[in-house]
């Protein structure tokens, strides 16, 4: 009935150990698509302050559009990642001048519970209109196996797209001048303003940019495993823990950070029962906040 | 200007507000029998709360339609029902059951889907004395804290897993067992039992582990199962945790012979897994295909005709339970002759009857009143069948439809 | 806005006769009978005749404005974002419901332990977390409500992710069911004046007085003498201890607390939310933000229209509010009517 593989000729020590670093490779695939997800958060929350509650929406909105456009429109999974994209940030913009544009500048709290108001909203409308029943876009794609353990070919897939977008990234901010703009903005938006820079638009374009992540990301995930409207939340809080991890403000941080995030999941799996991971991920949180504020992977800014 | 942006803003909300408070409640009308209950319309139980609820319709409407109502001492009643959001949360569910109480006025109740939820809505029943039928609750626990009023359509969480393990130590008395099941108190306490059904049965377990409501990605948690050289899956949860599991075991070829999951495979929407359903089982409490003949109300066949009909898909156990508890109340109040508690309930705390759904019978020891006790579980697997997937039953081998696969 | 200016100029050297004066003093002010009025219309209004309903709704109304006035003296006084305040009332509950149902302890004295247990842990996580600034605060306040989320969800004493069902018996001590939910909810309107009282009094107190400096400019604050550290342990500290002896009375109203449901986060948010509504930093504020706010749910909820939508309208309120109106109803009262701002604090 399922697949069968050949029972393994290692002794069971040595299966254990196969065990360990099978997990620690899973861990790590999934930290990639962790890592984008954060990388839209952190970019946006470096360009101008502002901590954007919207990105569990935005990440589910991600994951609907893969699913629509592979239902709907029939175009190839991995297709729908650049429309994605496309669609994601068009959609930034628009929540930008909707829900932030008023509210930069102001405390810490007015943005918190700007883009926080506008979470509810859109996910009030998502389960108006899709209810919080599971959807799921299967990918067919066969995977690799090794000593018995499957690294699935969505997984492995998800991984490489993440880096390549988080390398398109990288190339964007450092290589173009929108990306100088942007930057310039992020490091004090007066001087960048005297010196002839648009920073509204420039901002208006570093949140479209940080939700097309965040949607991308989503597109991904839905790649992965089955979704519903509410899924982004958990998404959310990963994306904090690693926003901190990696430092905010540091998109390169912030992949470095998934990975390690992932690879702590992946390392502790094996040793304890599952649920007491979250604990250990937040109680790491809490103490990374207290004692880096600056992110443990601040030295990778450039 | 900001001053005047202020002052509209607030005279607008204010507005808004008043408007909306002011709105009066429903009003029920005479000679109409009110039943109160929640359904999830949003939230993650969304997706097996509707079914429930979509049996208590169809039980109403058929009752409304065809027979003008419940026969009552003399009076015909129409049914009516109340029933609100409660978004799959246990402090929505308090709130709107006071509030069908105090406000609606229910004479009954239904419960909410799931034991969690049930037994929040549990407590406010018996605090203020009204009978509730649960359905969609199996858990025990709710039903040992001296309850009066409550009574329960489904088999308790024990009798969940029974099933396949007494298919199991048919098959292959040495398999290797893992359990992998979310931590939440239902999948909790059909795991509690099934553990020591299995430790009683002589299997062997490998792999025990709980896995956190908010799982996606199961991954860590079945390289395990690959790691303790597991041959059997028993486990899961709802629907959502249950799709993904099945899905992610198939994809990473975990090597299993048998899975069991719990409620998720029931869902037509199972189907859409493709490959990876076949072979999954479920625990069920009723299946289209079983053959029980009913002291009154239809056949399973009748019901899942009509259910088709009006819904265009095929009923799963959730619908047929919510259907099931409007007959039993119906009958109950037609045996009682009125629609007083008191009444009603010695009618409930006596009956032993035969529906489409199985037998019914409820505990009358104080210490777990209400528990269905003459109620058993089908299992029920998903299988190849000319080209389609299909569920078919496997066990109790008196009830099955196609054998097993193993 | 300080009481300072009614006692009496001569020195006294007793403390008691000094917290005595203080005391008085306080008491003349006419807001304080405002909140008595509240708290005896609160207690009055549903015992009248006798409906239960009107009981519900107030008792939730009740629950909220202790935990948005509570909440206000962290987040509107200091200006710290508390995201998780909701943890306090969780465990406040979770340790009520655990001495009630395991070791029979009677419900006042179950619940005072809770708060005075829940102060002092908050003590000490805000020593750690205080530190922090601004959003990285409130991440932190996230972080610790879901660790503890998470840690009471593996934790089998406490029921684990399955929780605490209160056996029925629970009730008896208290006369039964029926009347047990009576005096659990006049406890509630007493701590809920209570959280009100409390508010006041430290907004008109030298440590009020501190904590508004430190909001406004916390640096400043801290060369001008303000012991910043002590005070925002301290007010995090109390801010704990009303929501978390509520916590143990609502929970065993309920009958059931589960880690789900006793540290969610949106219940936490909306709480902010509240106290936004109201006005930021006023008393009268938080308690008409929670009452608004929860009855405006609550018909919502019920409501066959709206009930889809409920998420929808009330984020496009609070939107609404934090772009134009982000002083709140207060603020928009304190403009029209000046000269309430001495009146309704």
């Amino acid at each position: 009935m399922e697949g069968c593989s050949p029972s393994p000729p290692f002794s069971a020590g040595a299966f254990q150990v196969a065990g360990i670093i099978a997990s620690i490779i899973d861990g790590v695939l999934v930290g990639a698509v962790y890592g984008l997800a954060a990388m839209g958060l952190t970019l946006i929350w470096g360009v101008m302050n502002v901590i954007n509650l919207t990105h569990g929406a935005m990440i589910v909105l991600g994951m609907f559009a893969l699913y629509f456009l592979t239902t709907g429109l029939g175009l190839p999974p991995y297709g729908a990642v650049p429309v994605t994209i496309g669609l994601g940030f068009v959609f930034g913009v628009l929540v930008y001048w909707i829900a932030v544009h008023r509210v930069i500048g102001r405390t810490h709290l007015m943005s918190l519970l700007s883009t926080f108001a506008m979470n509810m909203v859109l996910i009030g409308l998502g389960t108006a209109l899709f209810s919080t029943s599971p959807y799921n876009v299967p990918v067919p794609l066969s995977g690799v196996t090794w000593k018995g353990y499957t690294f699935t070919g969505t997984h492995i897939m998800a991984a490489v797209l993440a880096l390549v977008i988080a390398g398109l990234l990288y190339l964007l901010l450092y290589r173009t001048r929108i990306g100088k703009a942007i930057r310039a903005v992020a490091d004090n938006r007066d001087a960048a303003e005297l010196n002839g820079i648009p920073t509204t638009q420039v901002l208006s374009f570093a949140f479209g940019l940080g939700v097309a992540l965040a949607g991308v990301s989503g597109t991904l995930i839905a790649t992965l495993f089955p979704f519903t409207v509410l899924s982004g939340g958990a998404y959310e809080l990963k994306s904090f823990i690693v926003t901190v991890l990696g430092g905010l403000g540091n998109p390169a941080g912030a992949l470095m950070g998934g990975v390690a995030l992932g690879l702590i999941e992946g390392v502790t799996t094996p040793f304890m029962p599952v649920s007491w991971v979250p604990i250990i991920e937040f109680v790491l949180f809490v103490f990374v906040l207290i004692l880096f504020p600056r992110g443990i992977f601040a030295f990778a800014r450039s | 200007m900001r001053i005047k942006e202020d002052a509209m803003t607030m005279r607008l909300v204010l507005i808004a507000a008043v408007a909306l408070l002011t709105s009066a409640p429903a009003v029920a009308a005479d000679d109409a029998l009110t039943i109160g209950f929640t359904v999830s319309r949003t939230g993650k139980l969304n997706n097996d709360s509707t079914a429930q609820m979509r049996g208590f319709e169809l039980w109403r409407d058929e009752l409304n339609n065809r027979e003008g109502g419940i026969q009552a001492g003399g009076k015909r009643y129409k049914v009516n029902f109340v029933s609100y959001d409660d978004e799959s949360a246990n402090a929505r569910v308090q709130q709107l059951y006071t509030r069908i109480i105090n406000q609606d006025k229910a004479q009954f109740l239904f419960s909410p889907y799931s034991s969690g939820l049930v037994a929040t809505a549990a407590i406010v029943s018996e605090q203020y004395g009204r009978i509730m039928l649960t359905t969609g609750a199996a858990e025990e626990k709710t039903y040992k804290l001296g309850n009066k009023n409550l009574f329960q359509v489904y088999s308790s969480a024990d009798l969940y897993l029974a099933g396949a393990i007494q298919a199991l130590k048919e098959l292959n008395p040495g398999a290797q067992i893992a359990f992998v099941y979310k931590d939440d108190p239902f999948s909790k306490a059909v795991l509690q039992s099934a553990r020591k059904q299995a430790e009683q049965a002589g299997l062997n377990t490998v792999l025990d582990e709980a896995y956190s409501p908010e799982t996606t990605d199961f991954g860590p948690i079945i390289n395990k199962v690959i790691s303790a050289k597991a041959d059997v899956l028993l486990g899961g949860g709802h629907y959502p945790d249950g799709a993904t599991l099945a899905r992610q075991l198939y994809d990473h070829k975990a090597g299993l012979r048998w899975v069991t999951l719990l409620v998720a495979p029931d869902s037509p929407n199972f189907a859409t897994l493709g490959e990876a359903a076949i072979g999954v089982s479920v625990p069920s409490q009723w299946e289209p295909q079983v053959s029980f003949k009913p002291d009154f109300g239809p056949t399973a066949a009748e019901f899942t005709q009509r259910f088709q009909a009006k819904y265009g898909i095929e009923p799963g156990y959730h619908a047929a339970g919510g259907y099931t508890a409007g007959l039993i109340l119906q009958h109950a109040i037609e045996q009682a002759g009125s629609l007083d508690q008191a009444k009603v309930a010695g009618v409930l705390n006596n009956m032993g009857v035969t529906t489409m759904f199985g037998r019914t019978k409820f505990s009358t020891n104080p210490k777990e009143h209400g528990l269905q006790t003459g109620h058993e579980m089908v299992l029920a697997q998903w299988q190849k069948k000319n080209g389609n997937v299909v569920k078919e039953v496997i066990w109790p081998k008196s009830a099955k439809s196609s054998d097993m696969l193993y | 806005m300080t009481a300072q200016e009614s006692s009496p100029a001569v020195e006294v050297a007793a403390p008691r006769s000094k917290a005595r004066e203080w005391f008085g003093a306080i008491l003349r002010q006419p807001f304080i009978c405002l909140i008595a009025l509240v708290g005896v219309a609160f207690a009055i209004l549903p015992l009248w005749d006798d409906n239960v309903q009107l009981r519900e709704s107030l008792l939730l109304a009740a629950v909220y404005i202790t935990l948005a006035s509570n909440l206000n003296i962290v987040l509107g006084y200091a200006g710290y974002v508390n995201f998780g305040n909701i943890v306090f009332f969780g465990l406040g509950g979770y340790v009520c419901i655990y001495l009630v149902n395991e070791w029979q302890w009677p419900l006042a004295a179950a619940a005072v332990t809770a708060g005075i247990s829940v102060s002092l842990l908050a003590l000490v996580f805000g020593l750690g977390i205080l530190r922090l600034r601004g959003a990285f605060f409130a991440l932190a306040t996230i972080g610790v409500n879901e660790a503890v989320k998470a840690f009471v969800a593996n934790f089998e004493p406490w029921g684990g992710a399955t929780g605490i069902y209160l056996s029925l018996d629970v009730y008896e001590p208290l006369g039964g069911p029926g009347q047990a939910l009576w005096i659990v909810y006049f406890l509630i309107v007493a701590v809920m004046a209570a959280s009100l009282f409390l508010s006041y009094a430290i907004k008109t107190s030298k440590f009020g007085l501190g904590l508004l400096a430190i909001g406004e400019n916390e640096d400043a604050a801290a060369v001008l003498g303000v012991n910043t550290p002590r005070y925002k342990a301290l007010a995090y500290s109390v801010s704990a201890f009303l929501p978390a002896i509520v916590g143990g009375l609502y929970f065993f109203k309920t009958g059931i607390i589960e880690p789900g449901g006793a540290f969610d986060l949106t219940r936490s948010i909306e709480a902010i939310v509240m106290v936004m509504l109201g006005g930021i930093g006023t008393v009268t504020g938080a308690a008409l933000g929670a009452f608004f706010y929860e009855e405006v749910r609550g018909v919502l909820l019920t409501t066959e229209v709206f009930s889809h939508f409920q998420l929808v309208i009330a984020g496009l309120l609070l939107l609404v509010i934090v772009l134009f109106a982000p002083a709140g109803l207060m603020g928009f009262v304190y403009k029209r009517w000046p000269r309430m701002r001495r009146l309704l604090q």
